[in-house]
């Protein structure tokens, strides 16, 4: 009886955060912002990206993946990589590789003149890597902290094996001085507009396909493996497989992100990738509450903002801060700061239940 | 309709040397409610873990023609090998409803996967009738009884269209009422399907058994029907062994609380 109302309230809620968000991004913060901190926020949305595919494989799929910094390199190098060819014009070789390379080509970057290529590539590679790395790592049953550990070892190793590429990838300096963007001019105010609602349109669509997934059967089966993975087993199940997609899933929202910060931010670098900005990632998300669906996304864009602000003012304060928080948050509310509600109405449900047993008591 | 059953010949498993099942040998038939007893560490529990897939096992364990050992827990499970666990492991963050349709989706496809539930399936709405969890259909499965969590999972077993069933001490912890509940249960349920029981409780075993194996020390002591079991010497001395440690354990608790 109860079920059918519930159902139809919960998504009432999610549709109305929809309506928010989607307001809140495309309307408030274009009419609010100045040019620069419309950017920043672009920033801030990409990282949300990423954060909505941690909330998915860590928040309902129990992989803590210290190492999402390897996808959203993947893309953004990709999309960097076809930037600098665009620029450099057709048969054209980027600046850096005149500096410090060969002056010539390499056949690996080729294919990456293609717009298509490189737009398929964004979200191909993350998800063929991830495929590759998950069916290892999910077979043998690697997991809990081992599988964190695994994922910040490949994004240190990632980092370093880029820093190791002056010559083709552009080493510690990576990849920056843009021009343009599939053949909009970057330096004009009004694209670097449309890049953020590029991004903010992206971050609700994502949103949307988790939102989805979540509702589905196969949402229910990843939070049965998240909790009792042994058990699925004896279901009839591959736990492996279960895992794998939501991995991928992960990558592939990871290296979107990462192609959208680099037309938004201007550049993408060893440090922008490696362990330092993978762990970043995750606190957003730990914060906002990793099994929701809203949570990791304004807990990474909440977290990216306070830094922001607090780094301006307070340039030394702000990494204690951010790790006092991550403390209190992972202590005290382990649901992260989407489970405040849930706590005050239980709370406000527990309250007045010894009134009403008083009343029923003497009867 | 033919029969199912299972057919277990000279198992073996072994951990580091140790033999936890030294050549074990049965045939149960399916409409036979076995119940599998013996003292701790007879090796009840890792026999259930070498047949569903579990503990690598030598020797060979047939369901009907079919050969299980070798294959992946999850291969197992799908030929219609279904077991529980002596600690209910239902998933509790989901409801009852949930954990029901997960048990009965292993078939599912991609599209099926990807899509939200429209409607209750018609074996999992059976199930839950059988199992009398209807009206607690949308109650997450975490704070469900001791007892209704085990009914919970046999529900699983059905849904999943298991043929052959193995319940690991099913009604350990439950209430007099549960353990009668449970046991018309297993009775309704195993009309049709092959049951296997490991149980520690006597009366229970007593009560609803056709038929009874006795490990001890990993080999097979003694089987057939209740009065038989009961009758045979060696069982006798294996569990008066343990019956008087038992009593001799509960003296000292005793002084001990006082």
């Amino acid at each position: 009886m109860s079920a059918i109302p519930a159902r139809l309230k919960g998504n009432t809620g999610v549709l109305l955060g929809f309506v928010v968000g989607a307001l809140a991004l495309l309307v408030l913060a274009p009419a609010v912002l100045s040019d620069f901190r419309l950017s920043l926020l672009g920033r801030f949305v990409c990282y949300a990206i990423v954060a909505v595919g941690i909330g998915l494989a860590w928040g309902r799929g129990g992989m803590l993946t210290l190492g999402q910094g390897v996808f959203f390199g993947l893309g953004a190098y990709v999309m960097a990589m076809h930037m600098k060819l665009d620029d450099a014009g057709p048969g054209g070789v980027p600046d850096f590789m005149q500096l410090y390379g060969s002056g010539e080509v390499p056949g690996w970057w080729e294919p990456f003149r293609s717009p298509v290529v490189t737009l398929v590539s964004v979200i191909a590679i993350p998800a063929l890597v991830a495929l590759v790395l998950g069916t290892a790592i999910f077979r043998r049953r690697v997991r809990g902290a081992y599988f964190a550990i695994l994922s910040q070892a490949l994004a240190a190793a990632f980092a370093i094996l880029l820093i190791g590429q002056q010559a083709t990838i552009g080493g510690t300096n990576g990849l920056n001085g843009f021009r343009s963007f599939f053949g909009f001019n970057l330096f004009d105010p009004v694209n670097k507009r449309m890049l953020f609602y590029l991004a903010a349109v992206t971050l609700l669509v994502v949103l949307l396909i988790v939102w989805q997934l979540y509702r589905s059967r196969y949402g229910e089966l990843l939070v049965a493996v998240r909790d009792q993975e042994e058990r699925v087993r004896f279901l009839g199940y591959d736990p492996a497989t279960v895992k794998t997609v939501a991995y991928v899933l992960a990558a592939a929202m990871a290296g979107v992100a990462g192609a959208l910060f680099v037309p938004i931010v201007g550049i993408i670098s060893p440090a922008n990738v490696g362990v330092v900005p993978s762990i970043a990632f995750l606190i957003g998300v730990a914060i906002g509450g990793r099994t929701t669906l809203f949570g990791p996304a304004l807990g990474a864009i909440a977290v990216a903002w306070a830094q922001t602000t607090f780094s301006e003012s307070f340039p030394s304060f702000w990494t204690y801060f951010q790790g006092a928080l991550f403390v209190f948050v992972v202590a005290f509310l382990p649901g992260g700061l989407a489970s405040v509600g849930g706590l005050l109405r239980r709370r406000k449900a527990i309250e007045p239940a010894p009134v009403v047993a008083k009343e029923g008591a003497p009867a | 309709m033919n029969a199912d059953y299972l057919e277990l010949s000279d198992v073996r498993v072994s951990f580091d040397g140790f033999l936890a099942v030294d050549g074990v040998s049965m045939t149960v038939l399916q409409g036979d409610l076995r119940f599998l007893i013996g003292p701790n560490g007879a090796g009840k529990t890792t026999l259930v873990d070498a047949i569903t897939g579990l503990a690598p096992a030598t020797g060979s364990v047939r369901f009907g023609r079919t050969e299980l050992l070798g294959r992946k827990v999850h291969r197992i499970a799908r030929l219609g090998i279904g077991r529980t666990f002596q600690t209910a492991s239902v998933f509790e963050e989901l409801t009852v409803l949930q954990n029901l349709d997960i048990a009965a989706g292993a078939g599912r496809g991609p599209l099926t996967l990807l899509r939200a539930r429209s409607a209750v399936p018609d074996a999992v709405a059976e199930a839950l009738e059988t199992v009398g969890l209807s009206a607690r259909r949308d109650e997450k499965a975490g704070v469900l009884a001791h007892g209704q969590k085990q009914w919970l999972e046999i529900g699983m077993l059905l849904v999943q269209n298991s043929r052959v069933l193995l319940l690991d001490e099913p009604v350990a912890g439950m209430s007099g009422e549960e353990r009668e509940q449970t046991g018309e249960l297993l009775r309704r349920v195993g009309a049709e399907r092959t049951v296997v029981v490991v149980e520690h409780d006597m009366d229970f075993m007593r009560t609803f058994a056709d038929s009874v194996t006795v490990l001890h020390a990993g080999k097979v002591l003694s089987e057939g029907t209740v009065a038989q079991v009961q009758a045979d010497e060696g069982v006798q001395e294996v569990y008066l062994g343990e019956a008087a440690t038992r009593k001799a354990l509960a003296a000292v608790a005793e002084q001990e609380g006082e």
